[in-house]
């Protein structure tokens, strides 16, 4: 199996709109795919209809060769499929190791347990702390996830979802707000884990998507109008007018 | 050890609640302090989905009911010597009651909870109430169990070796069930379990990305607290020797959460200092007019209006301003 | 048959009270998010002051203005004062600060006219029955609280569907954001349809004072069965409140009218009474988790 995600004809309408319109798409396992489109393309829209939030009103997804279309969004994650929010979306009262080790306990098991002391879980910890030795946030862990920054708050978005041990991460918009440092750490933090996993990455910032994308899907009205390398979306004619011819000068 | 410092000084205060009251001649003392203690549980109980787990249910006194029921209807069976539905004789055993009330209130909310956690918001508080006003009518319809009038317990249910004809005895059963209740609560608050309740309050949507089927650790805290509620109501059915359908009057559920509110929602004792600042409040505003609800509901719009975080969270402000 | 009828007139009358409630309360949670439990006191409110000014006066008529001005400026006033300040809160504030307000204009009310029902006095014409249809008499009164319902419905339905206030409302409920960003004085429509709900909570509280009687706690248990027509209906959704209103008065009363009869058919009668009494008190919370399970949002769910 060389795709870790296929979905065919995905659809789903809000009333009269049409967010997604019949997307065919693929992600090859390893690959980085950037999905990019103007504002209000359906790009979330899709992410959620992916991780299981927004149930499609018509087409089918395979997660490596699995048809998930129809499961609910926990057991999607326990496939390895993990997600980050573009407005982040955390545990705000809690500081950032426990939110990093709930969601490692989240993946560990034993969820339902009432007489253990969740202080006392060493594995759990144990991995969380290694989790955030490797991050932008160790200094931080001890912060209330509500008194981070804008961009530490992206950061310890990508941190949660990395510990559920996803096969595939699909990234909404991860560098949106972010200064350019910031940018560049995100970008830089994303490379360190090409190959580690496949990413469908949603990203407006194209300094960072012609970085980081083996492939990318450009994504107009609800409707994929190419899908093809950086220098062949670049010359597209159709991608220019679009989105590009927009923005970019 | 800081931290024993609170469970300590409240268990030795109600350990002694009955010395006291026999020095100062005020045998009202002890009633006021056991059902402090018994509506602290309750309270705890509505806590742990209400303040840990952010569900807004506006129905917790009918477990409470539910679990005095069992003890009413167990005690009238074996009175009688007629089983229940002809299959299950009753019982005056504490030891015996107890847990059945347990279970009974624990399957009550697990279909109740199993219906209203579908849905949330506004309709989820509207659904409790409303399943637990069909409970109130059940009991209510209930003639056979004298309706309206509720039942009578002769004697307090028998626990082997003490006197419990005597109310002293049991006032301090009731104290050693509920500290046996308030540790286990502890742990449960400080459990893997807990932790994803706490996280399920802050953020469900997040709780679904890391993988957790939100709706099936909701449905066991339900449950968990319904259970709770019932040994409560149990333990009250005991101590009044008496149940009827008004311990579970839809307004003896806004009045748990008036409890869990004043003590601090989402703190551990808060349930306890709010029970008791309530029913203390009760006591004296009640002996001095008869419009004491009056006050009640000017004190609470003030609370919700203007505090924040209840006698725990103004604990924590004054201590906060004097550092 | 004729018994049939007469108890589908019952229920439909039974029916177009809980609209009346359900309509402003269903409004009130969806355009302004506020879960309101002092729904029912205004119901009293307008209770109590109609019969007050219709004793005094001797003047049934005169007790509708009487009835409807003190609700709307209770309403009025509660919400300049208390709901205002709830907008912005959680589900939980809301809760138990109109859970305060039933305290309170509860004592208030025992207070100013003591804990014994009063009666509304009925005007002569009204006395008596009429004859239908062949066969079967019923009391004019009562259809003259169906016809008012009748009435207040078409005219929210005019309200709603035809006029500006309308669009707002109906925009309201399904995207609040929306109506703010269109530049409308968004405090001053929140108290519109505040007082419109009072209002119509204080016309149905006055117009039920001659069935029932006029007494402190009469609020909260329709208020019950208000909360159960608005979850079936659909939060926010006035057409569900108008359907789930008619159903549930016509199921409730048709339960408690029958059931026991027909049960004695089964069972023992005192049973069957016990047994039918129970089940038809329950019969409407029975419904609304039968739709719950098949329509976890209620049948006419906005937005969503
Ligand atoms: N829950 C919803 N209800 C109605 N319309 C929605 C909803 N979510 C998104 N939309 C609409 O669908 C379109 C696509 O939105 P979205 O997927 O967020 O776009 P993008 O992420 O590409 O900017 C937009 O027009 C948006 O307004
Ligand atoms: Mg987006």
């Amino acid at each position: 199996m060389t795709e870790i995600l296929r979905i065919e004809g995905l659809q789903k309408r809000f009333g009269g709109l049409v967010a997604t319109d019949n997307v065919t798409l693929d992600v090859h396992t390893g690959e980085i795919h950037a999905l990019i489109g103007p504002n209000g393309a359906g790009k979330s829209t899709l992410i959620n209809q992916l991780c299981g939030e927004l149930r499609q009103d018509a087409g089918v997804i395979h997660l490596a060769g699995r048809d998930i279309s129809h499961m609910p969004a926990h057991e999607r994650v326990d496939l390895g499929l993990g997600r980050t929010f573009q407005v982040t979306s955390l545990l705000e009262d809690f500081t950032v190791r426990e939110n990093v080790g709930l969601a490692v306990q989240a993946r560990d098991g034993g969820n339902f347990r009432v007489f253990d002391r969740v202080t006392a879980r060493r594995s759990v910890w144990e991995e969380t702390d290694h989790l955030l030795a490797g991050s932008l946030l160790n200094d931080r862990r001890d912060s209330r996830a509500a008194d981070l920054s804008h961009g530490e708050k992206k950061q310890l978005e990508l941190i949660l979802a990395l510990a559920t041990q996803p096969r595939l991460l699909l990234l909404d918009e991860p560098m949106a707000g972010l200064g350019h440092v910031e940018t560049q750490q995100m970008i830089e933090t994303l490379s360190g884990l090409r190959g580690e996993l496949s990413m469908l990455l949603v990203e407006h910032d194209m300094e960072a998507v012609f970085a980081l994308a083996d492939r990318i899907s450009v994504l107009v009205y609800g409707q994929i109008i190419m899908t093809g390398t950086a220098d062949e979306v670049r010359s597209d004619p159709r991608v220019r007018e679009a989105y590009l011819g927009t923005e970019d000068a | 050890m800081r931290k024993l410092i609170l469970p300590v000084l409240l268990i030795a205060i109600f350990a002694l609640m009955p010395l006291i009251a026999e020095l100062v001649g005020k045998n009202a003392l002890m009633t006021l302090s056991a059902r402090i203690l018994m509506y602290a549980m309750a309270a705890a109980s509505l806590n742990l989905i209400l303040g840990y787990g952010g569900m807004v249910s506006f129905g917790h006194a009918a477990y409470f009911g539910v679990g005095a029921y069992v003890v009413g209807i167990l005690y009238s069976h074996w009175m009688s010597e007629v089983p229940i539905f002809g299959l299950f004789p009753g019982s005056n055993q504490l030891l015996v009651t107890l847990p059945i009330a347990m279970i009974v209130s624990g399957l009550a909310a697990l279909l109740i909870g199993a219906l209203s956690l579908r849905t949330g918001g506004v309709q989820f508080i509207m659904i409790t109430l409303a399943f637990a006003q069909m409970i109130f009518f059940l009991f209510v319809s209930l003639t056979a169990y004298g309706g309206e009038d509720g039942i009578i317990i002769r004697r307090a249910n028998a626990v082997p070796g003490l006197n419990m004809r005597d109310k002293t005895t049991v006032y301090y059963v009731i104290l050693v069930v509920a500290v046996l209740y308030f540790a286990w609560l502890w742990r449960v608050v400080n459990s893997s379990f807990g932790q994803v309740l706490k996280g399920i309050r802050q953020n469900e949507r997040r709780m679904e990305a890391m993988g957790i089927a939100t709706f099936r650790y909701k449905l066991y805290a339900f449950v968990l607290a319904g259970m709770g509620a019932g040994l409560a109501g149990a333990l009250m059915a005991n101590f009044l020797r008496f149940t009827s359908p008004d311990m579970m009057h839809w307004t003896k559920s806004g009045e748990l959460i008036i409890m869990v509110i004043l003590g601090g929602l989402g703190t551990f004792f808060g349930p306890i200092l709010g029970a008791a600042a309530f029913l203390i409040l009760e006591f004296y505003l009640a002996d001095w007019t008869e419009h004491w609800q009056l006050g009640l509901g000017i004190i609470l719009l003030l609370v919700v209006l203007f505090t924040k975080g209840g006698i725990l969270g103004a604990v924590d402000r004054l201590k906060g301003g004097r550092q | 048959m004729i018994l049939i009828l007469e108890q589908l007139l019952n229920g439909l009358q039974y029916g177009v009270m809980l609209f009346l409630l359900a309509a402003g309360l269903t409004l009130i949670f969806g355009i302004m998010g506020v879960i309101n439990l002092a729904h029912g006191s205004l119901y009293m409110i307008g209770a109590f002051a109609g019969t007050w000014v219709a004793t005094t006066t001797g003047s049934f008529w005169l007790g509708i203005p009487a009835g409807l001005i003190a609700a709307a400026l209770v309403g009025f006033l509660v919400e300049a004062t208390v709901i205002r300040k709830l907008y912005a809160r959680d589900h939980l504030d809301q809760v138990l600060a109109t859970f305060a307000l039933i305290l309170i204009f509860n004592q208030m009310i025992i207070l100013i006219f003591g804990r014994q029902p009063i009666f509304t006095p009925l005007p002569e014409v009204f006395y008596g029955s009429i004859e239908i249809i062949p066969g079967l008499f019923y009391p004019p009164y009562r259809l003259l609280i169906i016809a008012v319902g009748l009435l207040v419905a078409v005219g929210l339905y005019f309200l709603i569907n035809r006029t500006r206030v309308g669009m707002l409302v109906r925009a309201g409920s399904t995207n609040r954001d929306m109506v703010r960003a269109l530049g409308v004085d968004v405090r001053l429509l929140y108290t519109v349809v505040f007082g419109l709900g009072a209002l119509l909570a204080g016309l149905a509280g006055y117009m039920t004072g001659p069935i029932l009687a006029v007494q402190v706690g009469m609020g909260e248990d329709i208020l019950l069965a208000t909360f159960v027509v608005v979850v079936i209906g659909g939060v926010g959704s006035i057409k569900g409140a108008f359907v789930a209103g008619i159903g549930l008065g016509v199921v409730d009363t048709m339960l408690r009218a029958f059931l026991p009869t027909i049960l004695r058919g089964f069972m023992a009668p005192s049973d069957a009474d016990a047994i039918g009494a129970s089940v038809s008190s329950m019969g409407i919370f029975l419904l609304m988790a039968i739709v719950l399970l098949i329509r976890p949002k209620g049948l006419f769910a906005a937005g969503g």
